[in-house]
């Protein structure tokens, strides 16, 4: 009257549609608290999945409760060691039930509700409404991608795409048609057949009987041969046909600032801009080239652990960066063909007379052609408000403020917690209608 | 005895577990079940799951269907956060309230847990689950799968309807009512849930049947004439004052639509449904403890488990029955297993070896002897706060070293009432069986009114007892709740009694 059934194999995340529906309610506070969550994260961790904490008013189950603290009530408790009838034992403060729960106890607040997020989830919160600005040229002069698509049926293919329905459906039509003998039928003659081969002596019209009987069995067989259960005619595949998709080609030029005027947290600002900005690449466009440039008095690109990684220094001319990508621009990305990204970080400070080079070099050269060039000043946290007037500021700041063009954008940053909003700011969804 | 035991009559020599162990366990633990306690149980249906399928199914208050709702899947993220950090362990087993009666089993657990599992779950708790008034009178056993199964899909035909922000809204609402949505004092009508869903089947076949696209949504929207009536007079059968808050919402609310209606039913089936466990958990767990206990014993007696396992045993389930002191920072108020089963086995005791003052504090059954039918009896009929009240003995009182405090909300102390002496076992009996009372713990909010002719105002009363009021601002959260399921205005009183 009982049994067991074995559960382990069933369809594992049962619960991932609630779950879903969780953090799209709290999809605010846990907004809020993934950015609190990046100031504390070192870059090597920045894409970690990790705990997070929400205030828990957003999520909460309100029921009529009665009021601890009013009227009258009786408790019983265990463990009585000395207390007698009629002793009056002092409250706890706060107006806490005696030795209950304590909610600080399990280390956090009665007002909020942690939980981890996963790596995904918390990438996905990460760069919500973010997005590449003119990422208008496509060209399909590069097609290496291709969707496949289904195409009904077809009569050759893989033993994998076979359409075993289908399949199974013609065989049995033409069974029918051809009034192929069933195996059932045959086992019917045959076990008349043995029935009459077990009398002794049969007599004449058994025999005859017999006879008919295996000629009909010799017949079924020939027909059975002639029509079998699966012809190669009844099998049919599943088509797909490749179908091209528009690529929009992009890349992404990351230019840093790596001189000597650069102290370590200056770069450590740097490198977590560019991390965040590597990492919503990476999430939000399957096909897209990052360039790494580093630069002091002179550039050089370098790969992605280098950049995030080592460390060097020396003097600064940031115009040689521009120059650098400048020359593997034309070498290797058509402006044509590619939609053109450049993200620069720099203190503000470089040779006296290089600023205005940059200037020209932009000016002239490079925003005509380019999508979206964003420059990131790093200030030391002392100068943000001396700098709090968008007009002062360092010497490639005050160059740049003469650049007006829609495809060009300047911010500062000075602590950790400006990096997710100035991040925002640089990529919002809707950036170009405002701009516009 | 164990030196009797014969190393062939074991069922198990080793701590891994395998289904062909399993039946042999379940068989044996079976026959001590059902002929020597006399249990009478549903069949069972174990199930084996992954510890990440028991957190899905805590979530979902161990249910193994459910309709799909933000909430759950906040208690799931937390669960499962305490779970990874190793702040909580998960519960052996999920027992459901149903025929068949399933029972989930975690693979991590030993040979000797699938035991005591088996004994404590499909055995303790799917007898009481059987034979406890308030589950037979309350609860569907047959059919509250079927019925969850409707709940979700329909849930689900919704949220692809009208959105799931529509849905979620009423959801939201309607749990916030969820303990203000149980029959207390009349008995819910019988088989409402099957009758309903044999209309709502021949509903969805006449759709499919008559299919139209263009009318497909409107059956949901609109209600026919006929059973717009149906509702009005079962709004005029409604006797206020009404305990029953989302009853009446679900019949009376001029502003839901008829699936939202559906939903508002939905919560207040699977509120009914719960009802029952929450004034059994002491009894519940109590039988299931003492089946275990019992069961696991008699085995050991028998020779079929080895000392090993039944060291093992001892330790897990002096853990399950371990009450901390109130002083204790580990004190969370009393374990219900702790309770249920100090009680059970005391009335072993007063069965079969009573002292004098069990002769004179229960003369029915002191030195009856006959302890099993005693116990079946008190399964069968009583609940929490009836169980105390009449089983609670001093033994257990002064085991437990029991004090009662009275706590005034405007005195700075707490006075202490009585403590576990000659004078004050009746005191402290009394006392605790109120803090079991869902009469008593629960506020008393009942609808006394709703101008349907006039503002459609809604008058809704708590019935304050000894002073005791609402918590102002989970109050005011759960107003507004009521707020959108009612549609206009309401007033929530507080009366004195």
């Amino acid at each position: 009257m009982s049994h067991f059934i074995d559960r382990r194999l069933n369809p594992k995340g049962k619960s991932l549609g609630n779950r879903q529906r969780f953090l799209k309610r709290a999809r605010h506070q846990i907004k809020d608290a993934v950015n609190k969550s990046l100031r504390e994260r070192s870059v090597k961790d920045l894409e970690k999945s990790g705990n997070i904490t929400i205030p828990s008013k957003s999520t909460s189950e309100p029921r009529f409760r009665i009021d601890p603290a009013s009227g009258k009530r009786g408790h019983v408790h265990p463990g009585n060691k000395d207390f007698a009838q009629g002793d009056r034992i002092k409250k706890p403060p706060s107006g806490k039930g005696k030795g209950g729960k304590d909610a600080a106890d399990s280390g956090e607040g009665e007002d909020s509700f942690a939980f981890t997020l996963t790596r995904d989830e918390f990438l996905d919160i990460f760069f919500e409404d973010l997005e590449l600005p003119n990422l208008v040229k496509t060209s399909l002069k590069e097609i290496k991608n291709y969707r496949m698509r289904r195409a009904g049926m077809t009569t050759v293919g893989s033993p994998t795409s076979l359409n075993i329905i289908r399949t199974m459906r013609n065989a049995h039509g033409r069974r029918l048609a051809l009034g192929r003998p069933s195996t059932k039928e045959m086992n019917e003659l045959k076990e008349r057949l043995f029935a009459l081969e077990r009398i002794f002596q049969p007599n004449d019209q058994q025999i005859a009987q017999k006879k008919s009987i295996i000629a009909e069995l010799d017949e079924m067989e020939r027909r059975r041969r002639w029509a079998p259960y699966i012809d190669p005619l009844d099998v049919r595949y599943n088509a797909f046909q490749p179908e091209p998709v528009e690529t929009t080609a992009a890349v992404m030029f990351c230019l840093m600032d790596v001189s000597g005027s650069m102290g370590e947290r200056e770069k450590d600002l740097a490198k977590r801009f560019y991390m965040l900005l590597y990492l919503f690449l990476q999430r939000r466009y399957e096909k897209i080239d990052v360039v790494f440039i580093r630069h002091t008095h002179h550039a050089e690109e370098v790969d992605e652990e280098t950049f995030f990684y080592s460390r060097q220094s020396g003097g600064t001319i940031v115009s040689t960066a521009i120059e650098e990508m400048q020359r593997i621009q034309a070498e290797r990305y058509a402006a044509d063909q590619w939609n053109i990204y450049v993200a620069q970080a720099s203190d503000g400070y470089t040779q006296s007379g290089d600023a205005q080079r940059c200037v020209q070099l932009l000016t002239d050269e490079l925003l005509p052609f380019i999508q979206y060039y964003a420059y990131i000043e790093i200030l030391d946290e002392r100068e943000m408000d001396v700098f709090s007037d968008p007009d002062a500021g360092a010497e490639l700041w005050r160059a740049y403020r003469s650049i007006n063009h829609s495809h060009f954008a300047q911010t500062r940053i000075a602590r950790p917690q400006d990096i997710y909003p100035v991040f925002r700011e640089l990529f919002a969804k809707n950036r170009k209608e405002a701009a516009a | 005895m164990s030196a009797t035991a014969k190393f062939d009559t074991l069922l198990y020599t080793d701590s891994d577990w395998n289904f062909e162990k399993l039946q042999r366990s379940l068989d044996a633990c079976e026959d001590i079940a059902l002929n020597d306690l006399g249990l009478n149980i549903y069949r069972n249906q174990i199930e084996i799951i992954t510890s990440e399928q028991m957190l899905d199914a805590y979530s979902s208050h161990g249910m193994p269907l459910m309709y799909k709702h933000w909430s759950f899947g906040k208690h799931f993220a937390r669960d499962k956060m305490m779970y990874d950090k190793g702040y909580s362990g998960l519960a052996y087993e999920i027992v459901i309230n149903s025929d068949p009666c399933i029972a989930y089993l975690m693979e991590e657990n030993s040979m000797t847990m699938q035991t005591l599992v088996i004994a404590h779950a499909c055995f303790g708790h799917n007898h009481f689950f059987k034979n406890n008034y308030l589950f037979r009178q309350w609860t569907d056993a047959e059919s509250i799968l079927t019925y969850l199964d409707f709940a979700k899909k329909y849930i689900a035909k919704c949220e692809d309807e009208f959105g799931h922000a529509e849905v979620e809204e009423i959801l939201d609402a309607a749990h916030a009512l969820m303990d203000q949505g149980v029959y207390r004092y009349n008995r819910p009508p019988k088989l409402s849930d099957s009758e309903q869903l044999e209309k709502i089947h021949a509903r969805a076949e006449h759709e499919r049947v008559t299919f139209n696209d263009i009318w497909r949504t409107l059956p949901l929207q609109e209600e026919t004439k006929s059973e717009e009536e149906q509702r009005q007079t079962e709004v005029r059968n409604i006797k206020l004052p009404e305990e029953n808050l989302l009853y009446f919402i679900e019949k009376a609310s001029p502003y839901l639509m008829p699936w939202q209606r559906e939903l508002v039913r939905i919560v207040r089936n699977m509120s009914q449904y719960f009802y029952p466990q929450k004034q059994t958990k002491v009894m519940n767990e109590g039988c299931a403890t003492f089946t275990h206990h019992y069961i696991l014993n008699e085995l050991h007696r028998r020779g079929q488990i080895s000392d090993g396992s039944i060291m093992e045993f001892m330790h897990s389930h002096s853990s399950v029955v371990f009450q901390p002191e109130f002083d204790d920072p580990r004190y969370s108020g009393i374990n219900p297993y702790a309770l249920g089963f100090a009680m059970m086995e005391d009335v072993v005791r007063i069965c079969t070896d009573p002292k004098d003052e069990d002769r004179d504090w229960f003369p029915g059954v002191a030195g009856c002897g006959d302890w099993r039918n005693v116990l079946k009896d008190a399964w069968a009929n009583f609940r929490d706060e009836s169980f105390i009240t009449q089983f609670l003995s001093p033994t257990v009182m002064r085991h437990f070293h029991m004090f009662a405090l009275a706590d005034d909300a405007t005195k700075s102390y707490y006075n202490v009432d009585a403590i576990h002496d000659e004078r004050g076992f009746r005191q402290i009996r009394d006392s605790l069986s109120k803090m079991y009372d869902l009469g008593a713990i629960e506020p008393n909010i009942q609808v006394v009114g709703a101008d349907l002719a006039g503002d459609r105002t809604l008058s809704v009363q708590h019935t304050v007892y000894n002073g005791r009021k609402l918590d102002k601002k989970t109050k005011e959260d759960v107003v507004k709740h009521l707020d959108r399921l009612w549609g206009y205005k309401v007033k929530l009183e507080e009366v004195d009694a």
